[in-house]
């Protein structure tokens, strides 16, 4: 499979990371390579063989609906770069 | 806007977004009660902290199933949770975790009684478990958003149609069917209001007859069933305007402005559609064993169409007023209560609560859990009026009364003396007196004038402060009238 530099582009908008031409080359090239690790695995016959949610041959462990955490906003706003009456604050981004 | 509607037929199939009731998050112990202070209730893994791993809280697996059950749809005993990657500041982690390729709930059908009474089997494609985004607040900072990650992680069922809805009026019967289902099953305050229940519709247009579905465009979170039904009516008569004109619809979501009626296109949304599923490698399958499904099938409640059909059968209500009081559990339990503790008949007593009770909470704006006057109460004023101790007449200021003082009816009805007069000579003497008094209305009755027998019905119930028992003034007016 052949990526084109605009679908890394549109990657790249896609997670809201800006690249620069030099950046974009670069990770094309990275990322090209992780596509030719994909085809070698692609060309392995799986016939026959349901597909693997999670490597772990196991089942997803629950609890009971019990509220047990606190709150801490304060502590985990103290790591934010900006907020106001209790929000965290960022760029406007809405049309 | 002009159209010949009728050459054209239109598609919908809904999603609705079932806010869980549950105490915790769907992969967090943090609280998911609604309106708390913001950010008071988003714990490190809602905020997606470094390291945090997601698990599973059991409750939503017992809802989804009832869910399913319910709809008698295939329940997925292995499902799988993805993730669904997209970025918006009220999304921490940059994903969403839903289900994808494996939902927990598969095919089943939910059937729907239109408000013109046709009976519609819908299909429902499929329900899965995700987690809620928070709320961002555009207006409220200078230039920036604020983001309240509250609602974070709080359970969701979102619930798929088949597209086999074909009137605003009746995809607005579906979800008013999908929110009496989800209060019956307690899964869901249903609370409309605070977005426990939400909807997005995808409405097409094509030519009747035609095999293939139009292209469709999808209306985003619309939260009250009349702006649903309008945003769908504005939608078609859109898409059908466009096509006429030898346009093409293109596939987007669209935002349904109540305040203009009109859906608009959110741009932010075309490169957006791209998201990226995969399995998520922090969570394991997740397993539903025929026992656990067993044993969710032994708590399953009555539902609305069984108990639609039980009131048809056991009480002799009409199809109608079965319809109307199963619309609404708690409706329906009250109806119930009264019934219990009267004397009334069921159709007398569903009246009373379908017609007088009603109107009075819509009126204050109060839920039939709000209402003052308890199902008890109602069935003893109804007694009452069974007993021919009052009038209907004198009932509905009883009624009035109760209300504004949580007074027992006996106890009004006594301490105001609203007894029913049902002594037939007292009432033959007011009858008597009042013939006399009105010789010329009483010559033009007997010489055919029958409008005035209303005339003189309106005497007696004056001269006797209501009291009277109205068959009994009907009747012995009848007698001595003719003479």
């Amino acid at each position: 499979m052949t990526l084109s530099i605009k679908k890394v582009q549109e990657t790249a908008y896609l997670a809201r990371i800006a690249m620069s031409d030099a950046e974009l080359n670069r990770c094309h090239h990275e990322i090209e390579q992780i596509f030719t690790l994909i085809d070698q695995l692609q060309a392995v016959d799986t016939k026959g063989i349901t597909p693997l949610a999670h490597p772990q041959a196991s089942q997803q462990r629950t609890v009971a609906d019990k509220v047990t955490e606190s709150d801490q906003h304060e502590k985990f706003q103290a790591l934010a770069p900006a907020k106001q009456l209790d929000y965290y604050l960022v760029p406007q981004v809405i049309e | 806007m002009t159209t010949t509607k009728s050459e054209w037929e239109s598609v919908i199939g809904l999603e609705v977004h079932v806010q869980l009731a549950t105490k915790a998050k769907l992969f967090s112990g943090a609280s998911a009660h609604y309106g708390a202070k913001p950010n008071s209730q988003a714990c490190a893994v809602d905020l997606a902290f470094p390291g945090v791993l997601p698990v599973l809280n059991r409750e939503v697996l017992t809802m989804a199933v009832r869910f399913g059950l319910s709809v008698n749809a295939d329940i997925g005993k292995r499902s799988i949770f993805a993730r669904k990657n997209y970025f918006y500041p009220d999304l921490p982690k940059g994903y969403q975790i839903t289900q994808f390729e494996h939902p927990i709930v598969g095919r089943g059908t939910l059937p729907v009684i239109t408000e013109d009474g046709r009976n519609l089997s819908i299909g429902i494609t499929r329900a899965h478990l995700e987690e809620d985004a928070g709320k961002s607040l555009h207006d409220a900072f200078n230039s920036m958003t604020g983001v309240d990650l509250n609602r974070a992680g709080v359970p969701l069922l979102e619930i798929v149609s088949e597209p086999e809805l074909r009137s605003a009026a009746e995809a607005v019967a579906y979800l008013k069917t999908l929110h009496a289902l989800v209060g019956y099953l307690q899964i869901c305050d249903g609370n409309l209001q605070e977005g426990s229940f939400r909807c997005d519709a995808n409405v097409s247009v094509r030519k009747k007859g035609a095999p293939e579905f139009g292209t469709r465009a999808e209306i985003k979170n619309v939260n009250s069933f009349r702006f649903v039904e309008k945003a769908i009516e504005y939608e078609i008569a859109r898409q059908i305007q466009v096509l006429e004109q030898g346009g093409t619809i293109v596939q987007e979501t669209r935002l349904y402005d109540s305040a203009k009626n009109e859906t608009r296109s959110m741009r932010s949304k075309e490169n957006a559609n791209d998201y990226r599923y995969f399995p998520d490698p922090d969570l394991l399958p997740v397993e539903v064993s025929q026992a656990f499904i067993d044993e969710v099938a032994t708590t399953m409640p009555e539902l609305p169409w069984q108990k639609r059909l039980r009131l048809q059968q056991e009480y002799a209500l009409s199809e109608y007023d079965a319809n109307v009081l199963t619309s609404n559990k708690a409706l329906c339990d009250f109806f119930e209560e009264a019934l219990a503790h009267t004397k009334a008949s069921a159709k007398i007593t569903a009246n009373w609560v379908m017609g007088e009770l009603s109107a009075l909470l819509n009126k204050n704006n109060l839920d039939i859990e709000q209402s003052p006057i308890s199902a008890r109460a109602l069935g003893g004023l109804l007694s009452h009026l069974a007993d021919n101790i009052i009038s209907g007449k004198i009932a509905k200021t009883v009624f009035e009364k109760m209300w504004s003082s949580g007074e027992e009816a006996s106890v009004i009805i006594e301490r105001e003396g609203l007894v029913q007069e049902n002594d037939s000579a007292a009432l033959e003497k007011v009858i008597d007196e009042l013939m006399l008094a009105n010789p010329s209305q009483l010559a033009e009755y007997r010489s055919g004038k029958d409008r005035l027998f209303g005339y003189f019905v309106g005497l007696v119930m004056k001269q006797t402060a209501g009291k009277a028992n109205p068959a009994q003034v009907n009747e012995l007016l009848k007698q001595k009238l003719a003479g």
